[in-house]
């Protein structure tokens, strides 16, 4: 993969009133890259979307795009293309109409238009459906027509404004997928915004966590999983056990008057408020004598998935149960019940130290 | 219990019957002795349609019937495309917080005399030579409401990213409107503009307030209006009943659209 940014988002600002909705966003997204823009709503990453389609001006910093400022650029004049959330296919038109319509705008020659439409038509499997209007098609369908509307015009950069969001879960699935195929077929830049922490994992290659119009975080999936900046991040990404305590030598002391040992971020120094932070997966029940943190909590609640086990445990750690996932091997072997008590565990390496 | 549900029924229709009746036997008295062989308005004496025969060769007749279609015409196509725009304009204000709606809809409510008598005394304010012209301008006024009202209530249910789609894939705001925001609203603006040829064509009071003096500005209802003060003739049931007939057939068709659009 090339690195050449496509896109530069130089602290960009937009206040919408007195509300500042992007505070001061910078950011560089490569070439061919598959970038997500992720965050709770209202936490920017439409604003940020909209400015990069040229639908709202930013009030400060620049937005450039090869090199060249665009901030101020109408829409029907950047080079970048949007999906709509709602998909905004026009319903008076067909299949075939919408699709072309992108290209009509350019005055491209009818048989540009027709070739074109037609490879586009067959990569996104529209070609049975070219003759239909918006509303004789499904929310997959409608889905697939305005991607192919989009791609057609060989955009530098795809927008996508939530686009799984209004399929259901396991199609969602499925196109999670699919658009990555298609991404990594077209060579396009593809930046998507979504609020659902599991489709960024799946399918950025890079990801930028958004939190009341500021950046927190910008890396790969697995970083942002492994090695969150923040505790909201640590919350927001997956699930995390959270355990509050107020930093020592090497971790952090909690309420109950234990050490819980991990490596304290740079410029946390003793005595300062901390939490501390473990992910479900990493924590072992019945853990071998060389682990160093390590409680006994009560089964409260357990979830079967299939693929494995949810245990909610009553700990002396913190307020809130701790998860734990046991695979469902694990939990044949050992069969547990509620009020049953346990003794986990976990790697001083698996745990993350925040600020609190 | 099932006798007096059913007596209650029976009640309930003869009520039901009584309405309509009441409703519509006149108008069906008129149309009856519009084909009515005997010059009396009120007795029975044979089919004939020589009232249409005579109406045709009534040159007062088809002089104000050709005004009236002027008029009409005119009026419908001026308040049609600026209601369209304004109804476009008003709801894209509304969608930013700003307030018209009420500004623009006070013609439709103001009673029709009194808009008569403020067309006329603004008229003569400005010193214009009466004549048709006030006439188209005057029902423009009130079917601009009218047709703007139309296009609102679709446009209440249009789906504004459109717009932004058409820009994004490399439109222009008029290429948008012409292919994207105007073929969605079509059936509405169809309807508005029908509507407003309902209405011009049988409005009396402003036409008669902002016509001037002369034969040359007689509109129909006018026309009708002067005839019957010497009575009413079987030619003046005739004109109604066309008239009625045109209006019947542009207010079913501009229903029958809008009703399209709300089933879509």
């Amino acid at each position: 993969m090339t690195t050449r940014p496509v896109l530069d988002i130089d602290s960009v600002v937009k206040r919408f009133g007195t509300l500042t909705a992007v505070d001061g966003v910078t950011l560089s997204i490569r070439e061919n890259e598959f970038f997500a823009l992720l965050g709770p709503s209202g936490c920017g990453k439409t604003t940020l979307l909209r400015m990069l389609a040229g639908f709202e001006t930013p009030n400060g910093g620049r937005i450039m795009l090869d090199g060249a400022d665009v901030s101020r650029v109408p829409p029907n004049r950047r080079p970048v293309n949007l999906m709509f959330q709602s998909y905004a296919l026009f319903p008076h038109m067909s299949v075939r109409a919408n699709i072309a319509y992108g290209l009509e705008m350019e005055r491209k020659s009818a048989t540009e238009i027709r070739s074109r439409v037609d490879e586009m038509l067959s990569t996104t499997q529209l070609a049975a459906l070219a003759d239909r209007k918006p509303d004789q098609l499904s929310g997959g369908q409608k889905q697939r027509v305005a991607l192919a509307r989009a791609l057609v015009k060989r955009p530098r950069v795809l927008l996508l404004d939530e686009p799984l969001g209004a399929l259901d879960k396991k199609l969602r699935g499925e196109m999670q997928i699919e658009l990555k195929r298609l991404q990594h077929e077209v060579g396009i830049t593809f930046i998507v915004v979504t609020h659902d922490q599991e489709e960024a994992l799946v399918m950025a290659d890079r990801m930028a966590v958004l939190k009341d119009g500021r950046l927190l975080q910008c890396d790969t999936p697995h970083e942002v999983y492994e090695h969150p900046a923040d505790a909201f991040v640590a919350g927001f990404i997956g699930v995390m056990n959270f355990c509050a305590g107020s930093t020592v030598g090497a971790g952090i002391k909690a309420g109950d008057g234990s050490t819980i040992a991990g490596d304290l971020p740079d410029g946390l120094t003793a005595g300062s408020a901390a939490l501390a932070a473990v992910r479900p997966e990493r924590i072992a029940l019945f853990p071998s004598p060389g682990v160093v943190n390590r409680t006994t909590g009560t089964v409260e609640a357990l979830a079967y998935h299939g693929l494995d086990m949810q245990l909610h445990l009553r700990t002396p750690l913190a307020e809130k149960a701790f998860l734990v996932r046991v695979t469902a091997d694990t939990a044949d072997r050992r069969p547990l019940k509620v009020g049953d008590a346990v003794e986990i565990g976990w790697a001083a390496s698996d745990t993350r130290i925040f600020r609190n | 219990m099932a006798d007096r549900s059913r007596a209650a029924r029976q009640a309930g229709t003869t009520v039901l019957v009584l309405v309509f009746a009441f409703l519509y036997v006149p108008i069906a008295v008129l149309v009856a002795l519009s084909f009515n062989e005997g010059g009396l308005p009120t007795v029975w004496s044979g089919f004939s349609v020589k009232w249409y025969v005579s109406l045709a060769s009534n040159r007062d007749i088809l002089s104000a019937a050709l005004n009236t279609l002027i008029v009409a015409v005119a009026s419908t196509v001026i308040s049609t495309l600026l209601g369209t725009l304004l109804a476009i304009g008003v709801e894209i204000r509304r969608r930013r917080g700003g307030a018209l709606e009420a500004l623009v809809f006070a013609p439709m409510i103001i009673p029709d005399i009194v808009l008569a008598v403020a067309l006329l005394s603004f008229f003569s304010m400005l010193d214009l030579t009466m004549g048709l012209h006030t006439i188209v301008l005057a029902h423009v006024v009130f079917n601009l409401a009218f047709v703007c009202a139309v296009v609102r209530a679709r446009l209440k249910s249009f789906d504004w990213s459109i717009t932004e789609a058409s820009a994004d894939l490399g439109a222009s705001a008029f290429t948008t409107f012409r292919r994207v925001t105007l073929p969605v609203i079509l059936p509405a603006v169809v309807a508005g503009a029908l509507l407003a040829l309902t209405l011009s064509v049988d409005e009396f009071i402003i036409a008669f307030f902002t016509a001037g003096a002369g034969r040359s500005s007689t509109t129909l209802p006018m026309q009708i209006y002067s005839m019957i003060r010497f009575g009413i003739t079987p030619e003046i049931n005739a004109l109604a009943t066309i008239v009625m007939a045109v209006s019947v057939i542009a207010l079913a068709i501009s229903q029958r659209l809008n009703r399209g659009m709300v089933g879509r």
